[in-house]
């Protein structure tokens, strides 16, 4: 799989409670959520995302509340990944059993407005502007299964 | 290779002699626990998936406790569903609605349903707060609770763990909270990213079942996967009165390997505050300036068990809230306001001025009960500090114990427990 995006840039401990605010957790309705995606950190991103753009962050995205209303409303307002310096646990398990693409590595020379390129196959993603490329390992084979099934509920073949 | 305590439960749940870090294992449920916010969203995935009944309907349980009593409609229909479902999977019985409703984390081990050498998992990240009682618990998401409710297992990876090693005995007016700030301070909100803290050493003994609950609570706070205490005498009465099933012991192998082993002195330990606008930025006394504040919230999966309240009603008893502050104290659970209302706590915070509110998580994440306005400051006894908390993006929230935030009631500015 490859994809190609604009880059939104955010820094380090980016929260579940800035993603999406609990004052909006009284529904589970996507488009509802992705309309206050990022709202108490940045006001502007829900006007000026585009679908197939790449969120990338510092160290700990994710962190905080379980909600995974939080990856629900980065993945429907149109990102196509995240790419971070590390992820908090919940979140990562989250992103991965909903199948919003993420990725760990350095992202100290990514900046706001950049164009990537990302090959999950070969595990390359491509700075376009920056004419560079960084290596990211592929997920353990079991989360590659989950991924490719779709999900976590149809990897587990939908329970009894 | 010896395993870590947290290892060796996962490895009980898994049918493997051992485990080690990084392996990645499907493990046997014990518990599976979701509430108001994030069950909804289990149960559409559950249902998108084809799912029809849960697999053990005396392991699943259903806390509706973060927007309840329902803010407005749109929480009152989220808690219809959880309740049309739990009926309709028979497990009503696990369903805990208004009148019976505690914050999950204070109500699952008041109510004995969770004992030692159990595995917990809950689609609400303070799940941790178990492994005071010597259980693996950790927080998943509500498709990660939709795919346990329907097998009875969870995926997790092993994980590498922090040894803390407790030596002494906390000073007056310091507690569980305390140390756990301290901890923050000292290794970060990722400082135990994908990890357990597992805390050992002769100072776990002094350290009440309450302190143990408030630290393993805020273990998500630095990033962890778990934290976990080992079991002694303490843990075992308490657990033998909320309970007849019997607990499983573990103990870490005495060659277990530690990434990281750190000590801590709870006898050096200060009342610590954490700033806003992340737990990490603990600071003691001598380095906090006048700041007034406009609210205080006592209560929460942190700090609202009864212990917590007899603290601040011995600070807050026959004294006044400062004129211009609101405090707002929740105890976590019915049976916990019942003996605070006996044993006349609720009357010591009323005199003084404070709200009293039924069981909710409502301000803590700034649902209800207690919303901040723009530019508006609270110290609270709950466990996050981010932008936005607890209401308007621009208001601060200032973390603390429930002795500190008795004291900064009474003085309208932050102030240590005197």
């Amino acid at each position: 799989m490859n994809i190609k995006g604009t880059v939104i840039k955010y820094g380090d401990n980016v929260d579940t409670d800035v993603i999406i605010p609990a004052r909006y957790l009284n529904t589970s309705d996507e488009k509802e959520l992705a309309a206050h995606c990022m709202e108490d950190l940045d006001r502007t991103f829900v006007t000026r995302v585009r679908p197939g753009d790449i969120m990338v962050a510092g160290t700990n995205f994710g962190c905080g509340s379980s909600r995974e209303h939080a990856p629900l409303a980065i993945k429907t307002s149109g990102i196509a990944c995240v790419v971070a310096k590390s992820f908090a646990r919940i979140f990562y398990r989250n992103a991965i059993n909903i199948g919003l693409p993420i990725i760990e590595c350095d992202t100290d020379a990514i900046d706001e407005g950049d164009t990537l390129e990302i090959d999950f196959d070969k595990g390359e993603l491509h700075n376009l502007t920056k004419n560079t490329t960084a290596k990211f390992a592929p997920f353990p084979p079991f989360l590659q299964d989950i991924i490719k099934a779709g999900g976590l509920l149809k990897s587990i073949g939908g329970g009894k | 290779m010896g395993m870590t305590m947290t290892q060796k439960i996962l490895a009980a749940h898994c049918g493997e002699k051992h485990v080690e870090a990084g392996q990645i294992i499907l493990a046997d449920v014990d518990l599976v626990l979701g509430n108001d916010i994030t069950t909804p969203v289990a149960i559409n995935e559950f249902k998108k998936a084809g799912c029809t009944g849960v697999y053990d309907q005396n392991k699943v349980v259903f806390v509706m406790d973060h927007f309840t009593p329902n803010k407005d409609i749109k929480a009152a229909e989220q808690c219809k569903q959880m309740r049309d479902f739990a009926r309709e999977k028979g497990f009503a019985h696990h369903c805990f609605d208004v009148g019976e409703v505690g914050v999950e984390h204070a109500l699952l081990p008041e109510r004995g349903m969770v004992i030692p050498g159990d595995l917990v998992i809950g689609a609400d990240s303070h799940t941790c707060t178990y492994g005071a009682l010597g259980a693996f618990s950790t927080g998943v998401g509500s498709t990660d609770m939709a795919a346990a409710m329907a097998t009875g297992k969870v995926w997790l990876k092993v994980p590498s763990a922090i040894k803390f090693n407790l030596t002494g005995k906390l000073n007056k007016h310091v507690y569980g909270k305390d140390v756990i700030l301290h901890i923050l301070g000292m290794i970060g909100v990722d400082g135990a990213l994908y990890k357990s803290m597992e805390f050992a050493g002769e100072g776990v003994s002094a350290l009440s079942m309450s302190d143990r609950l408030c630290i393993a609570n805020m273990a998500i706070e630095c990033g962890a996967k778990n934290g976990i205490f080992p079991v002694d005498e303490k843990t075992l009465e308490y657990v033998y009165a909320r309970t007849k099933r019997t607990p499983v012991v573990y103990k870490a192998d005495p060659d277990a390997v530690y990434e990281r082993v750190i000590d801590i002195d709870l006898s050096a330990v200060r009342q610590t505050v954490a700033f806003p606008h992340l737990p990490e930025n603990a600071r003691t006394f001598d380095e906090i300036p006048d700041i007034p504040i406009d609210q205080v919230v006592i209560g929460s999966c942190t700090n609202g068990r009864l212990e917590d309240l007899i603290i601040a009603a011995d600070i807050l008893r026959g004294k006044k809230v400062a004129k211009g502050v609101r405090c707002i104290v929740i105890p976590a659970t019915q049976k916990i306001y019942l003996e605070a209302m006996e044993m006349g706590l609720l009357k010591d915070f009323v005199e003084a001025g404070c709200a009293v509110s039924t069981p909710t998580c409502g301000p803590c994440l700034g649902g209800h009960m207690g919303v901040l306005a723009k530019g508006e400051r609270c110290v609270a006894t709950t466990n996050r500090n981010f932008v936005g908390r607890m209401g308007h993006p621009e208001s601060e929230v200032y973390l603390a114990s429930p002795a500190v935030a008795a004291a900064s009631a009474i003085a309208g500015k932050i102030a240590p427990a005197e």
